[in-house]
């Protein structure tokens, strides 16, 4: 038995053994300059956004732990029981605000369509993995099946943010395991070509969203309103900025959900176009970092799950930054470790302890 | 697509990390197009979205001006504003109206009226407006209210300025009244393009001296510059215009006058007119019954309202702008000049009186049985002898009778500075042609002319034209147009801009002429049928009494007391004193009052003692036993 022995340099040095310092080191500029605009949009909740980001950081911790060949255990239990969460929810869910998304497990309430951002990219990504030496037709169609069966169910809860951003991650996975060119120019145009058709399956809300977005003056006080507010706001901060804690569209109320989906319009009136593109080059250092790893990588399970979780990040970003700015439909997407809530961080940074795992042991396998 | 492909590990790797910079390449670009957007917003449009965000964050709340007063020549007010506490509720933040005025009921007295006035104006209005639940709380009203007042949401205390006439009913139709802008005074604003002054007013003048001069007794609107959230509450003020209030009038009417008048009238119904000549300043605008203007102003009840319309003394009715009567004898006077300036008769010439004028197989009768004798000018004035003038109207003929009678400004509005006033009727050929639709009716025949010549048949004016016409004799033929506002006056600087005594024109009466028909009319009050109304006056006064055939006998003789109270002939009489230089004159009419002598000269000398000798009358509405002969 060893003996306990007070070292807390020691303790310090293997808390931090997993951690990629250089991601590290821009994500907390970045949750610095987060928390900076969450104090000027709504102090009273910077409180409960510490505590969620403390468990966050736990929750990267014990990933980063985790090796990338355990990690592949897992795929199949976590995608498996994702779906049958997915479908309990379709039959059994909570209705919250006309959407059947939330589980009632008695003691808490899930949203099980979070944890897929994670299980489909890990799912495909171990998919790829077992069929690694020879990808058929078969496999490919697989794949498509698996990636498409989860997202089916969350666009039907309905859920479109978390739709598109499982679709992405899933995406990322095929087109970084060699999807040809062709199939995806085929899938591109067929999908132009059904437009019309998937409008029709459209709810009329959605329809609005769109509708909205190409003509938002059309109904300023109402549908029109969310994105009107946040464009101004935006266009109102200038170059340099109204200053922190300044923002008139902010701190009057006409920017809903500032605190969470709409937080780029607080950063953005206040922090004007220089605060814009230090969050642009920062997101991109990160992705950058992201994409590096995955290049690294030894296999090709963790090549592929790094790519998409990466991307995933970007993904976030693009919808986010692009809805509030008025050039993509509103869609209830994050903008990612700045908006203010605990399901999407902690999503996020599972996604980096798995990134930091798979930059970890980078060298281990290969030998 | 091969149905299998075997991998090369380093290709594979390869080809992964082309994808990877592919990707990479994608994520700068969408970063860069995210920039461009950025770019265009906040540096490109800036100032366009700067501008929309100062639109949203400023909201301008006008602040109303104090509407103007008004005073009488003398400084007595007419109209002015008062302070109190009203309850208000504002219905787009109430959902269930009726619950909440029930419960507020158990704290503040709301009377079925109140609630009936409510759902009129709620009616009317836009629903984020409040609305006046109950006006003029009590000091005890508002505290209990205060005290409950986190029970009712939607519901506040607003002090607001009230207009007030403290005179009541007196002068009412020159005053008129205020009332809530309703969609007709929201075109009248917009017309005069007045949109923004009228932001936040609630209150438009809607008859009477109130409308005329709606424009000048607003005021200008002031501002606050309020910084106001998403939900539209007040957050700061960021600065402040202060409002400039309306102009005061300052009227040509004599208060007290005007009260003498009225009270003269006691209950009988008619009008009164009466003009400084020499200004064309209106004294005193009488029109009986009137109304208590007070009442319209935070909306009139329903009672009141169907009283005061269903009321079969048309209280609503300016009988001095908008009733149009035959003007009887008074007519006679005018007639006489009219003879006198086209050459148709001296002074001296005279006719027989038989009684009765016989033209086209109709008898024409006199009122005195047997006649008058040798009838002159002066006398068929001082006498009011109808055949003279059924000769005369023959003689002359209806164009020249129209064309004169139109000069004095009969037949044509007299441009008072009050809306609506009527035409009357200056009966003439082209008039009947215009009037009428079948061609016989069209038809003008010679004997309406003798009629038309003593005042009856079409004949039928307002008493401000008989006023004006009577002033214009007084003023030897300078006429004025008649206004009741002296001068408008700025209380910000004291600046006044007086309301020019305009000549509408000069008629070119010869000055012997008049003086014949003056001196006639100080016959008539001397040794005429206003002797016994002027019976001991201190001054000269001119007159001429008047009666207006109300119910047309069709032979058979008039019997005052067998015709029915509605159906009796309208008294008049028209006025001017002192005879020498006048500062008077005046036209009264007295619905069914029969005789002018009777009825209509005796208001005319209570107006005249207290005008010229300041004697105020010991009682009201003297009116004389019958018994004086003549009209």
């Amino acid at each position: 038995m060893t003996e306990f022995v007070f070292q807390p340099r020691e303790w310090v040095r293997r808390l931090a053994a997993p951690i990629d310092p250089v991601l590290m080191g821009m994500l907390v500029l970045l949750l610095g300059y987060a928390f900076l605009v969450l104090v000027s949009a709504s102090p009273e909740r910077l409180n409960n956004q510490f505590i969620n980001l403390s468990v966050a950081l736990v929750v990267m911790r014990v990933a980063a732990q985790v090796p990338p060949q355990r990690l592949m255990h897992l795929a199949l239990p976590l995608y498996v029981g994702g779906v049958l969460l997915l479908v309990a929810v379709a039959l059994f869910g909570d209705i919250t605000k006309g959407a059947r998304r939330w589980l009632n497990l008695g003691f808490m309430r899930i949203q099980p369509s979070e944890l897929m951002k994670i299980a489909v990219p890990l799912m495909l990504a171990w998919y790829f993995q077992k069929h690694e030496a020879m990808l058929r037709a078969r496999d490919w169609a697989v794949a498509a099946l698996i990636l498409l069966v989860p997202v089916g169910l969350i666009a039907r809860q309905p859920d479109l943010g978390t739709a598109i951003l499982v679709f992405a991650a899933g995406f990322f996975v095929l087109f970084l395991a060699g999807l040809s060119w062709k199939v995806m120019s085929v899938l591109f145009f067929g999908g132009l070509a059904s437009l019309p058709f998937a409008w029709t399956l459209l709810h009329d809300y959605q329809r609005q969203r769109i509708l909205t977005l190409i003509d938002p003056e059309a109904d300023p006080l109402g549908k029109g309103f969310h994105i009107i507010q946040s464009t101004i706001a935006v266009g109102s901060g200038g170059i340099l900025g109204k200053g922190w804690g300044n923002g008139t569209q902010t701190h009057l109320d006409f920017i809903p959900e500032r605190h969470t989906d709409f937080i780029f319009a607080v950063l953005s009136e206040e922090f004007g176009l220089l605060g814009n593109t230090f969050l642009l080059v920062l997101y991109a250092l990160i992705i950058g970092r992201g994409l590096m790893i995955a290049a690294n990588a030894p296999t090709l399970f963790s090549r592929l799950l790094a790519g998409s979780i990466t991307l995933i990040f970007f993904t976030y970003a693009l919808v986010n930054m692009g809805m509030v700015s008025g050039i993509l439909p509103v869609v209830g997407v994050p903008l990612p470790f700045v908006s203010y809530g605990g399901t999407a961080l902690v999503t996020l940074f599972a996604g980096v302890g798995i990134l930091m795992s798979i930059h970890k042991h980078r060298m281990l396998v290969q030998k | 697509m091969r149905p299998a492909e075997f991998r090369n590990p380093e290709q594979e790797i390869e080809r992964f990390q082309r994808r990877l910079a592919v990707t990479g390449g994608l994520v700068l670009a969408a970063f860069f197009l995210l920039f461009v957007r950025f770019f265009w917003l906040q540096v490109v449009q800036h100032e366009h979205f700067q501008t929309r965000a100062e639109e949203n964050r400023i909201s301008l709340v006008p602040i109303v001006p104090n509407r103007g007063v008004i005073v009488d020549r003398k400084g007595i007010v007419l109209a002015r504003n008062y302070s109190a506490y009203t309850l208000e509720i504002t219905p787009g933040r109430v959902a269930d109206l009726e619950g909440v005025i029930n419960d507020l009921a158990t704290v503040i007295d709301i009377q079925p009226k109140d609630r009936k006035r409510f759902r009129k104006l709620l009616e009317e209005s836009k629903n984020f407006e409040s609305l006046p639940i109950r006006t003029r709380l009590t000091d005890e009203e508002v505290a209990r209210f205060v005290a409950q007042r986190f029970r009712f949401p939607g519901v506040e205390i607003k002090a607001r300025l009230f207009r007030q006439y403290p005179q009541g009913q007196l002068a009412s139709h020159a005053l008129g009244y205020i009332g809530r802008v309703n969609d007709r005074d929201l075109v009248t604003i917009e017309k005069n393009d007045a949109e923004d002054n009228y932001r936040g007013t609630e209150h438009f003048g809607k008859t009477g001296l109130e409308q005329k001069y709606e424009f000048e007794l607003h005021g200008k609107t002031g501002f606050e510059q309020v910084e106001v959230d998403a939900g539209g509450r007040a957050v700061r003020v960021l600065s402040r215009t202060a409002p400039l209030p309306g102009n005061n009038l300052v009227l040509t009417l004599d208060t007290r006058l005007q009260e003498v008048a009225e009270k003269a009238f006691g209950d009988r119904r008619g009008a009164l007119v009466a003009i400084e000549p020499a200004t064309g300043g209106i004294l005193a605008l009488v029109s009986m019954p009137g109304y208590d203007p007070n009442l319209f102003v935070d909306g009139i009840g329903q009672a009141d309202w169907e009283a005061l319309n269903t009321s079969e003394n048309k209280p609503m009715v300016n009988r001095a702008l908008n009733g149009a009567y035959p003007p009887g004898s008074t007519f006679k006077p005018f007639m006489a000049l009219a003879a006198l300036e086209t050459g148709k008769r001296t002074p001296q010439q005279a006719i027989s009186d038989p009684g009765f004028f016989n033209f086209g197989g109709h008898t024409f009768m006199d009122d005195k049985k047997g006649g008058h004798g040798m009838v002159d000018m002066y006398k068929s004035i001082v006498q009011s002898c109808n055949t003279y003038y059924f000769v005369l109207a023959n003689e002359m003929g209806i164009d020249v009778i129209a064309g004169f009678m139109r000069q004095l400004g009969f037949g044509s509005r007299s441009g008072i500075d009050i809306e609506g006033e009527s035409e009357g009727v200056l009966p003439s050929p082209e008039w009947k042609k215009k009037r009428f639709r079948k061609p016989e009716q069209q038809k003008w025949y010679a004997g309406e002319t003798i009629s038309v010549g003593i005042g009856q048949g079409y004949n039928a004016y307002t008493p401000i034209q008989l006023a004006q016409a009577t002033a214009a004799i007084a003023n030897d033929g300078v006429m004025y147009r008649p206004h009741l506002v002296k001068y408008v006056e700025n209380i910000a600087t004291g600046e006044r801009t007086p309301i020019e005594p305009e000549p509408l024109r000069t008629l070119p009466f010869k000055p012997a002429n008049l003086e014949v028909i003056k001196r006639a009319m100080v016959g008539v009050n001397k040794e005429g049928t206003g002797a016994r109304a002027f019976a001991g006056a201190e001054y000269v006064a001119a007159g001429k009494t008047g009666t207006a055939q109300v119910f047309s006998l069709r032979g058979g003789t008039y019997q005052r007391d067998k015709v029915k109270e509605r159906l009796r002939d309208h008294a008049l009489f028209i006025a001017f004193a002192p005879a020498e230089q006048p500062t008077i004159a005046l036209a009264v009419l007295v619905e069914n009052g029969g005789f002018g002598a009777q009825s209509a000269a005796p208001i005319a000398r209570l107006v005249f003692d207290y005008w010229l000798l300041g004697k105020l009358p010991k009682d009201a509405a003297p009116e004389f036993e019958e018994g004086e002969e003549g009209d």
